[in-house]
C-alpha cells in the first residue's frame, strides 16, 4: 500500500486545499528517521468534507497538523486556495492563518483553564479583526449560541466547569468565530459519550451548512466518517491506500487494507468471525519494501515487495494504492486460488453470512 | 448452574456535595459458560457495579456498599479482606481496559505473569515459566519464550492487553470481567482482542461480564445484556432481544444516536438531548425522564420498577411497542 501519485488530484478553481507529495519526518532514536507521512496527495474541494481515516500510527493526524503548518512538512506542497502554505513567507502565511482552523481531540485540555468562556471565544477576534470591544462582545454571543450555549450563562465560566460536549462547542465556537474557510477536526468526538457525540455530529453539519465550511475530519471511526464525509481517504502506516467518492469506498472498498478495517467495525447484527486482520503494525522507522501493507495482507505477492503501488483509477473518483486490488479491472488478472482466498478474507460485510 | 447472583446491590459514596448513590438496587445473576454483556455512559455505574461485585473498591467510612452478591453460594459482601483476596484471580480475574496502567512498567512481563502462577498455586520458577509460555501461546502471542524478557513500553496497545488477559487467566478463574477491554485499541485489535475473549470463555466455560459503552461491541460476545443508566439497570434481556426489540426508550435511543456503518451517509443522527442526572441529588420518578420524549406525568412521580415478561425486563412506565 503505498500511496504515491497523484492520480486522484482534481483539476479546477473550486479545489480550496491541494496537498501533493507531503511528507513528514521526524528524527528517531539511534539516528534513524520516523517515516509518519510518506509522499502523499489528495484534495478537498470547497463546502467538501474529506474523512481521513487510519488506524493509531498512520499519519493521519500529522497529516492534519502539517496542513494547518502546526506541523514543519519534510517536503511537498500544501496549496491552500493558490498559495503553498509550506513555503510561504511569514507575512503571508500569518494573513491566511484566520482562515483555516483547528477542533482537537480532548476539549478540555484544548481550553486554557485560567480563562472564561468568553475570553477564549473572543481570543481569535481580538487577534485578527479590529473590532471595538462592544462589537466583539456581540459577536461572541452569537456564536455562542450557534452553537448551542447561553453567553448570559456561560460566558464567565472556565473550562473545568464543563462536561466534555460543552467544552468541544466551546472549542467550535472559538475555531469559527473568524469564519474561516477550512476546518481540520482531529477526533472531534472519540473521547464523548455515545449521546454526546451525535450532539456534536449534528452540530458540525449545521456549522458546515451554515458557515460553507470545507472540513478535513480525521477519526479512527469508520462510522462516524461514513456519517460526515462526502470523500474518504484511509493511510496505513503514513501512506495513503485508497482514496475517494465515500458512497464508492464504503460500498466497494478496493484495498485489503480497507477491506480489513471496515469488516472490523462491530455492528449490531452481532456475530463476526475471527478477526479480519493479524499480525502487528511494522515500525514507522524501518517500514515495508515495496507496498507498506504487504506484511500484513492476505492478497501480496512477491512484486508487492518489490514495486511501490502508485495510486490508479478503480472507478470514477475512487483511486487506490494496490496491485491486487479487491475491485476493478486487475481483479481478473489474479488467479482463482488466490482470488478465492482473498474474497473469504475479505468478504465485503453484507456478504458475512455466506461465509463458511 | 448460577455462578453469580447479585441482589440488590447500592453502593454509595460520600462526596463534599453529599452522598452519591452510583449503584442503585441492582439485582442480576449470571451462569457458568454465559457472558453478560452490561452497558452504560460514562457515570452509569457499569464500573463500580464490577468493582462493588469484587469488593475491589475501598470500604470505609466514605463508602457504603448494600444487599448481596453470591458467588459459588458465597457472599462476597460479609468475607473479610483476607478470605476476598484468595478469591480475585482464583476465582475471578480482572481485564482492565487500560493494560499499560495495570502492568508494572520496570518489571519484565515474564515475571508479572510468574508471579501470579506462583502466588496461585505454589509453583516453582521453573514449572511457572514454562506455563507462562503456555498461557502466552494461548492468547496468540507469537515467540512467547522471548517476549517474558520484554518491558511492558516494549508491547504494542495490542500485545499489552493479551498480556493482561493472560495474567488474569493464570489463576484459572471461574468468572472473567472484562471492563471496556477495547476502548483504549485500534478497531482491528479490537476484533482480534474480542475474538480472542470468545474463544477463552468457550474453551474454558467461563462466565464472563463484559463491560462496554458500544452496545455492537457487547452484542457480538454476550448472550444476555443489561443497560445501566443512572446507576440502575434500566433493561435487561438476550442480546437479540435488546438489540432488536428494545423497549426502553433509552436504549432505543443509545441505538439510534449512534453512528453505524448500516446507516446511510449524512443522515441526521437522532440525539438524546440533556445529560445524564446528577447522581448526588435524590431522583424521584424515572432517572431518565427529563431526557425522555415519551415521558407523561406517572414518570415524574413514580420510579418505575424494573418487570416484565418472558426474561425481557425493562423499568418504563410507557416502553416502546416492541414489534413482535
Amino acid at each position: 500500500m503505498a500511496g504515491s501519485g497523484q492520480a486522484p488530484l482534481r483539476e479546477g478553481d473550486d479545489v480550496l486545499l491541494r496537498v501533493r507529495r507531503l511528507v513528514v519526518e521526524f528524527p528517531g532514536r539511534s539516528h534513524r528517521t520516523v517515516h509518519a507521512v510518506s509522499d502523499v496527495s489528495f484534495d478537498v474541494r470547497r463546502g467538501e468534507t474529506l474523512g481521513l481515516v487510519g488506524e493509531s500510527g498512520s499519519g493521519k493526524s500529522t497529516t492534519g497538523l502539517a496542513v494547518m503548518r502546526l506541523q514543519v512538512a519534510t517536503s511537498g506542497q500544501i496549496e491552500f486556495d493558490g498559495t503553498d502554505v509550506i513555503s510561504a513567507d511569514h507575512d503571508t502565511l500569518r494573513g491566511m492563518r484566520s482562515r483555516f482552523q483547528m477542533v482537537f481531540q480532548d476539549p478540555i485540555a484544548a481550553l486554557n483553564p485560567r480563562r472564561t468562556v468568553r475570553n477564549i471565544v473572543a481570543e481569535p477576534l481580538r487577534i485578527w479583526a479590529e473590532h471595538g470591544r462592544i462589537d466583539r462582545d456581540e459577536q461572541v454571543a452569537k456564536m455562542l449560541d450557534a452553537v448551542g450555549l447561553d453567553a448570559g450563562l456561560v460566558g464567565g465560566r472556565r473550562p473545568h466547569e464543563f462536561s466534555g460536549g460543552q467544552a468541544q462547542r466551546i472549542s467550535i465556537a472559538r475555531a469559527l468565530i473568524l469564519e474561516p474557510d477550512l476546518l481540520v477536526c482531529d477526533e472531534p468526538v472519540s473521547s464523548l459519550d455515545v449521546s454526546v457525540q451525535a450532539q456534536i455530529l449534528n452540530l458540525l453539519r449545521d456549522m458546515k451548512a451554515r458557515y460553507g465550511l470545507t472540513m478535513i475530519f480525521i477519526s479512527h471511526d469508520l462510522a462516524v466518517v461514513k456519517n460526515v464525509s462526502d470523500r474518504l481517504a484511509v493511510m496505513y502506516l503514513g501512506k495513503l491506500c485508497e482514496i475517494g467518492d465515500a458512497e464508492a469506498v464504503y460500498s466497494a472498498p478496493a484495498h485489503p487494507y480497507t477491506n480489513a478495517l471496515l469488516a472490523s467495525v462491530p455492528r449490531l447484527g452481532g456475530g463476526q468471525e475471527g478477526p479480519p486482520l493479524t499480525g502487528e503494525l511494522p515500525s514507522p522507522t524501518d517500514p515495508p519494501s515495496g507496498c507498506r501493507f504487504r506484511t500484513r495482507c492476505p492478497r501480496a505477492t512477491d512484486i508487492c515487495a518489490e514495486v511501490e503501488p502508485e495510486m490508479r483509477p478503480v472507478g470514477e473518483d475512487h483511486h487506490v494504492a494496490c496491485h491486487h486490488p479487491t475491485v476493478g479491472s486487475d481483479q481478473a488478472s489474479l488467479d482463482d486460488d488466490e482470488l478465492a482466498i482473498g474474497d473469504l478474507a475479505f468478504a465485503p460485510p453484507g456478504a458475512a453470512d455466506s461465509r463458511k | 448452574m448460577t455462578l453469580l447472583q447479585v441482589e440488590d446491590l447500592t453502593t454509595s459514596f460520600d462526596t463534599d456535595r453529599g452522598e452519591l448513590r452510583a449503584v442503585s438496587g441492582v439485582s442480576l445473576e449470571l451462569d457458568r459458560g454465559r457472558t453478560l454483556g452490561i452497558v452504560g455512559e460514562s457515570g452509569s455505574g457499569k464500573s463500580v457495579l464490577t468493582r462493588s461485585i469484587m469488593g475491589i473498591q475501598p470500604r470505609g467510612p466514605l463508602a457504603r456498599y448494600d444487599g448481596h452478591v453470591w458467588f459459588d453460594g458465597v457472599d462476597l459482601m460479609s468475607l473479610p479482606p483476607r478470605e476476598l483476596r484468595s478469591i480475585w484471580g482464583r476465582r475471578i480475574g480482572l481485564v482492565p481496559q487500560d493494560p499499560m496502567g495495570a502492568l508494572n512498567p520496570v518489571v519484565r512481563i515474564g515475571r508479572q505473569i510468574t508471579e501470579v502462577l506462583r502466588y496461585q498455586f505454589d509453583h516453582d520458577r521453573r514449572r511457572a515459566t514454562s506455563m507462562a509460555v503456555d498461557l502466552l501461546e494461548q492468547v496468540g502471542i507469537p515467540d512467547a519464550a522471548d517476549r517474558l524478557r520484554d518491558y511492558p513500553h516494549q508491547l504494542s496497545g495490542g500485545m499489552r492487553q493479551r498480556v493482561a488477559i493472560t495474567m488474569a487467566l493464570a489463576g484459572e478463574p471461574d468468572m472473567l470481567i472484562a471492563d471496556e477491554p477495547t476502548t483504549a485499541l485500534d478497531v482491528t485489535v479490537q476484533a482480534e482482542i474480542l475474538a480472542l475473549l470468545r474463544r477463552l470463555q468457550r474453551e474454558r466455560d467461563m462466565a464472563m461480564i463484559l463491560v462496554s459503552h458500544d452496545l455492537a461491541v457487547v452484542g457480538g460476545l454476550s448472550d444476555e445484556i443489561a443497560v445501566m443508566y443512572a446507576g440502575r439497570i434500566v433493561e435487561r434481556a438476550a442480546a437479540h432481544v435488546v438489540l432488536h426489540h428494545a423497549r426502553m426508550p433509552y436504549t432505543a435511543a443509545l441505538m439510534v444516536s449512534t453512528p453505524r456503518l448500516e446507516h446511510a451517509r449524512h443522515t441526521r443522527l437522532a440525539v438524546i438531548p440533556g445529560r445524564p442526572p446528577d447522581l448526588i441529588s435524590p431522583i424521584t420518578g424515572c432517572p431518565f425522564r427529563p431526557r425522555c420524549d415519551r415521558a407523561t406525568e406517572r414518570c415524574a412521580v413514580l420510579d418505575p420498577p424494573l418487570g416484565g415478561v418472558g426474561g425481557h425486563e425493562y423499568a418504563c412506565w410507557e416502553p416502546i411497542d416492541d414489534g413482535w
